[in-house]
């Protein structure tokens, strides 16, 4: 409202009431907690000026289920299936980061074979989380094309997690020890299949935005972050990586053999939302090359470590063997202890640094497990990287970013 | 390449006294010191020309409740990306007095990760900007990750399966 219509609603105001003054000219508005652009329950509350955004703030802690406490009662073995539900686009590199936090503290050697698997569906992982944030990001944008076509890709790989592990969404893959089966012939070869399809739909994926007008014009110069900002602000994983350094846990501290495999980090400069994109997409041919390395180098051998104290034996000996029949039931009890220590694990999930703190006492269970979550420190940036940006913009700042419900609140 | 032994060596020769139980587990660097050493101890790694722990990995904390005066352990995780070299920093504090000072001036990450502890443990930083409560709701008025409040016991016989449908 302008000065002058201010003034003659005071006049017609009765004296004693006093005139209206308008300490906040800016609208509240509301954005969440179920609403279909957050592609996930988290609410916003943004002071918009007209269009513009001045000021935001987060809600979060709407599917909170207190992982971190649960998991202090249940044995190691039973933990696999709450790091399924935190970043749920990749949980196979959740439950591999899990296993090998175990296994540090337990000082378990994994066979190179038991490592390339876990590698390969690492990055299978890697490539439906990606292809899952840059097809939302298309559809935030008006480009519902591009979702489309690379989704039969996701479902393939769906397809080769069923294989292996049987589930789809919450894999509960691998145990702690190596993986729960051999990869079976149909899954080698529904792998190797996907890779030369894979790269054709990408192509084709890449074709339909990367040099697309419209799209660069929604995303180019939309929620930058500096280097300095995004370090400061805890940023990991590709939106760090846009904003111009190269840190990645697989090159820095390599896990699970990634020191075996070549491939680049590719990295963006101003780490807007485009940058984001082009990350990803590039992190896709990437996961591509390591996956090809991975499936036709992978060595023979076997597909679990030698330790029959916390890797449960096979159901053929249970029935035999007495030594295996005894492994089996402390296992399946949970009344194997794993030894006083405390470790701290990471790996590279979909969207950054997933670390595992974990603190055993000697018990069954971990004293305490602490769960780094990517999401959950680089959301806190938000508001700062919309300020100024219209609604419109935000979402498409939202959904590059890669907010994951599950992963924010654990 | 740094070791553990040369920074370990460069935190004593600096603050001496207020830094003890060098430790490192599984290879990552491990110590503690006091509350009041910790904001300058860490701003000292941050500016430091050559270590340069520029990145805050993680914030918690750990309760354990039977370490009379020691009750509670804030833990940071601190990562010179320079280097590639990480450590772990404790401090404990004593049940009746759970503050300690933010590190939100250093770092901006340190916000949620220290809301977060708050929430789940009741540790009060000093000079956080908005310390509420952010995974939980508001009106609670217990620290849930507190060993005080176990979970349910697993084994219990007092539940009527009828009542569960089963």
């Amino acid at each position: 409202m302008v000065s002058e219509e201010l003034d003659i609603a005071n006049k017609n105001l009765p004296a004693e009431q006093g005139p209206v003054q308008y300490v906040n000219e800016l609208t509240t508005l509301n954005l969440g907690p179920t609403h279909p652009a957050t592609h996930g329950i988290f609410q916003n509350v943004l002071q918009m000026d007209g269009e513009k955004i001045v000021s935001g703030e987060q809600t979060i802690g709407y599917i909170h289920r207190a992982f971190e406490k649960i998991a202090e009662r249940r044995p190691f073995y039973q933990i696999t299936t709450l790091t399924d539900r935190m970043n749920y686009c990749s949980s196979p590199i959740n439950n591999m980061g899990w296993h090998m936090t175990v296994e540090k503290l337990l000082g378990i050697d994994i066979p190179k074979r038991a490592q390339y698997i876990r590698v390969i569906m690492m990055e299978l992982a890697r490539l439906a989380d990606h292809l899952i944030c840059n097809g939302i990001l298309g559809v935030d944008t008006g480009a519902f094309t591009g979702f489309l076509y690379i989704y039969q890709e996701r479902e393939n790989i769906y397809e080769i997690y069923e294989e292996v592990c049987g589930a789809r969404l919450t894999t509960n893959m691998g145990r702690i020890g190596g993986m729960e089966r051999d990869l079976s012939p149909t899954a080698i070869r529904k792998i190797k299949e996907l890779i030369p399809r894979f790269r054709k739909v990408l192509t084709e994926f890449e074709n339909l935005f990367n040099r697309n007008r419209i799209f660069m014009d929604r995303v180019i110069g939309v929620g930058g972050i500096s280097a300095e900002r995004a370090l400061s602000y805890g940023f990991t994983g590709p939106n760090l990586r846009a904003a111009g350094v190269d840190y990645d846990v697989r090159v820095m501290n390599p896990y699970s053999s990634y020191e075996d495999f070549e491939f680049d980090i590719p990295i963006g400069q101003s780490g807007d939302t485009y940058d984001r994109f082009m990350v990803r997409n590039a992190e896709m041919w990437q996961s591509l090359r390591i996956i090809e390395q991975a499936i036709n180098n992978l060595p023979e051998g076997s597909y679990y470590a030698d330790a029959p104290q916390y890797y449960l034996p096979p159901k053929q000996e249970v029935y035999k063997n007495m030594e295996a029949l005894i492994y089996h039931f402390k296992i399946v009890m949970g009344e194997i202890d794993a030894p006083v220590g405390e470790v701290y694990h990471a790996v590279e999930g979909g969207n950054g640094e997933l670390g595992f703190y974990l603190i055993s006492d000697g018990g069954r269970a971990p004293y305490r497990l602490h769960f780094r979550r990517p999401c959950f420190i680089y959301y806190q940036a938000y508001p700062e990287m919309c300020k100024g940006l219209t609604l419109s913009d935000a979402i498409v700042i939202m959904s590059s970013m890669n907010v994951i419900a599950g992963e924010l609140d654990a | 390449m740094l070791t553990n032994e040369e920074v370990a060596q460069t935190i004593i020769n600096q603050f001496g006294e207020a830094v003890s139980d060098f430790d490192d587990p599984y290879n990552l660097l491990t110590f503690s010191t006091s509350r009041e050493q910790i904001i300058p101890l860490v701003s000292f790694l941050k500016s430091h020309s050559t270590y340069q722990f520029g990145f805050l990995t993680d914030i918690t904390a750990i309760h354990y409740p039977d370490s009379a005066g020691k009750e509670f352990c804030v833990v940071y995780h601190l990562h010179s990306l320079i280097n590639n070299f990480r450590l772990r920093i404790k401090v404990y504090l004593a049940a009746e007095d759970v503050h300690i000072p933010t590190m939100t001036g250093l770092f901006a990450s340190a916000n949620w990760m220290e809301r977060e502890t708050f929430d789940l443990f009741g540790i009060i930083f000093d000079g956080h900007p908005d310390l509420r409560r952010i995974l939980n709701m508001e009106e609670m008025d217990y620290f849930p990750m507190r060993k005080e409040y176990p979970l349910e016991d697993s084994t219990r016989q007092d539940k009527i399966d009828a009542l569960f449908g089963r």
